[in-house]
């Protein structure tokens, strides 16, 4: 017992090195797994803070940029307005609507929040967002998140008022998505590599996909609804060992001056989530 | 200034020069990812003993951690880099009692040739550490020694540009303890 002390107090400086080393690792692998930590809690309403007075001041500069990005987005949606379109009445007997008003209410499926980006990063392995709205504000872990080009991200921590989001760029991101020729599905993921590209994988090649197709969210996933733009395609990487291609695909977010996202409830998520779980349970 | 009071202000200043100035800059090439917050460590005092040391290093990444939202990562880096410090410095230090004389590791207390050998040796020692933590699950051999390379280029020449820019006078004490 006495040497065990003995030993303890002459490498105290290299046992305490190492508990920190341990401890510092744990954390790093721990949280990789879970992509959550009680104690990230406290320290995003934090670091959230900093991050807000920061942004105070870097949003000025990117006003231009982030008021072109929101015009050209509410263009898009007044080109979808449904008086734009108008063809000639065909109907030959009078019908009466006998829906209740606002009956579209319990057929809604996803719910749109928005949120301002209060810290970003590109640089890293793994980024993250940080958007200013949290639990108190309706947002869950697990929510999609978009922007106003493309989708960015999915929720992953939330506090009272601040959420971090994983972005696109991030190795353990994945979302479904589809050629908009075609409807080919596939993971879109990120290498790690450069923040200007990620990857969509398992595309057969029996797809017919040209340089600049668009790629868009698929309808099976969980997090975004359907036809939400990725990205579009830049580089077509043959696989040779299998019948499939990977694509290199350009993200249609700038991820470098993103300043404002859309937060999506996926209000059926629950209910879908337990008829695929119950089912799984029966087949088994 | 004490310098306690000096050391405080830096740990801040340096978190927030590394999370709201150079991790936003637009990333200039895929292998380079640009570091300077760990100066903090190589400038902290001689004095400090090696279990302090350890822990502010510790500390001192961590914080960087919660910025970044990837706990533990930096922190097992700067741990590290605390750590090899006074063996370093012992090895380097070639006037007698220099560790004694002045306060903390500079151009004026060690000299040009060690102060710049402590600094490489260190900044290789963090960028490897930090890459191969990272690299778990991505990458070669390539992605590892590129991004060692070019990351610890870019370093260094953020290290030169701020000992040129940031003299930090250095009082030759005898005799004073």
């Amino acid at each position: 017992m006495r040497n065990v002390f003995l030993f303890i107090r002459r490498h105290f400086n290299f046992l305490f090195f190492l508990v920190l080393q341990i401890i510092a690792l744990s954390f790093l692998f721990r949280y990789n797994k879970f992509h959550e930590a009680a104690f990230m809690n406290v320290s995003t309403e934090i670091t959230g803070r900093i991050n807000e007075k920061y942004n105070g001041i870097e949003y000025y500069f990117q006003l231009k940029k982030t008021n072109e990005s929101l015009v050209r987005e509410n263009l898009r949606l007044r080109q979808q307005l449904k008086d734009n379109y108008e063809a000639p009445d065909s109907a030959r007997r009078l019908f009466y609507d006998t829906l209740r008003f606002d009956s579209g209410m319990a057929m809604r499926k996803y719910n749109i929040m928005e949120a301002k980006v209060v810290g970003n990063t590109t640089a890293l392995q793994s980024n993250y967002l940080t958007i200013h709205r949290g639990f108190a504000q309706g947002v869950r872990p697990n929510m999609g998140v978009t922007g106003p080009q493309g989708i960015v991200g999915s929720v992953i921590n939330v506090s009272e008022n601040f959420a971090t989001v994983m972005s696109m760029l991030h190795r353990h991101f994945t979302v479904i998505a589809k050629l908009k020729n075609g409807s080919e599905t596939g993971p879109v993921e990120w290498d790690g590599l450069s923040p200007l590209f990620v990857t969509l994988r398992s595309i057969p090649r029996s797809a017919k996909v040209a340089k600049g197709d668009t790629v868009l969210t698929s309808q099976t996933s969980y997090t975004f609804p359907a036809n939400l733009m990725v990205g579009t395609v830049y580089e077509i990487v043959p696989d040779n060992s299998s019948n499939f291609y990977t694509l290199k695909i350009r993200p249609s977010t700038n991820f470098f001056n993103i300043e404002y996202v859309y937060v999506i409830d996926n209000m059926q998520f629950e209910e879908q989530k337990r008829i695929e779980d119950s089912t799984r349970k029966k087949v088994q | 200034m004490s310098e306690l009071l000096k050391n405080t202000i830096r740990f801040i200043l340096f978190i927030l020069v590394q999370v709201f100035i150079l991790f936003k800059m637009p990333p200039l090439h895929r292998f380079i990812t640009p570091y300077l917050y760990y100066l903090f460590i190589l400038w902290l005092p001689f004095n400090l003993s090696r279990t302090g040391l350890t822990l502010v290093g510790f500390i001192f990444g961590l914080t960087l951690d919660y910025f970044s939202k990837y706990p533990g990562l930096h922190a097992a880096a700067c741990t590290l880099i605390a750590y090899v410090r006074p063996f370093v410095i012992g090895l380097l230090i070639s006037q007698e009692g220099a560790d004694k004389n002045y306060i903390s590791p500079s151009i004026v207390s060690m000299g040009w040739a060690p102060y710049a050998t402590y600094v490489i040796v260190l900044t290789l020692l963090h960028h490897t550490w930090l890459v191969i933590l990272e690299w778990m699950d991505i990458g070669s051999v390539v992605y590892l020694i590129g991004k060692v390379a070019a990351s610890t280029a870019i370093s260094l020449l953020l290290i030169l540009l701020t000992e040129l820019l940031f003299y930090r006078k250095q009082k030759f004490r005898t005799n004073t303890i």
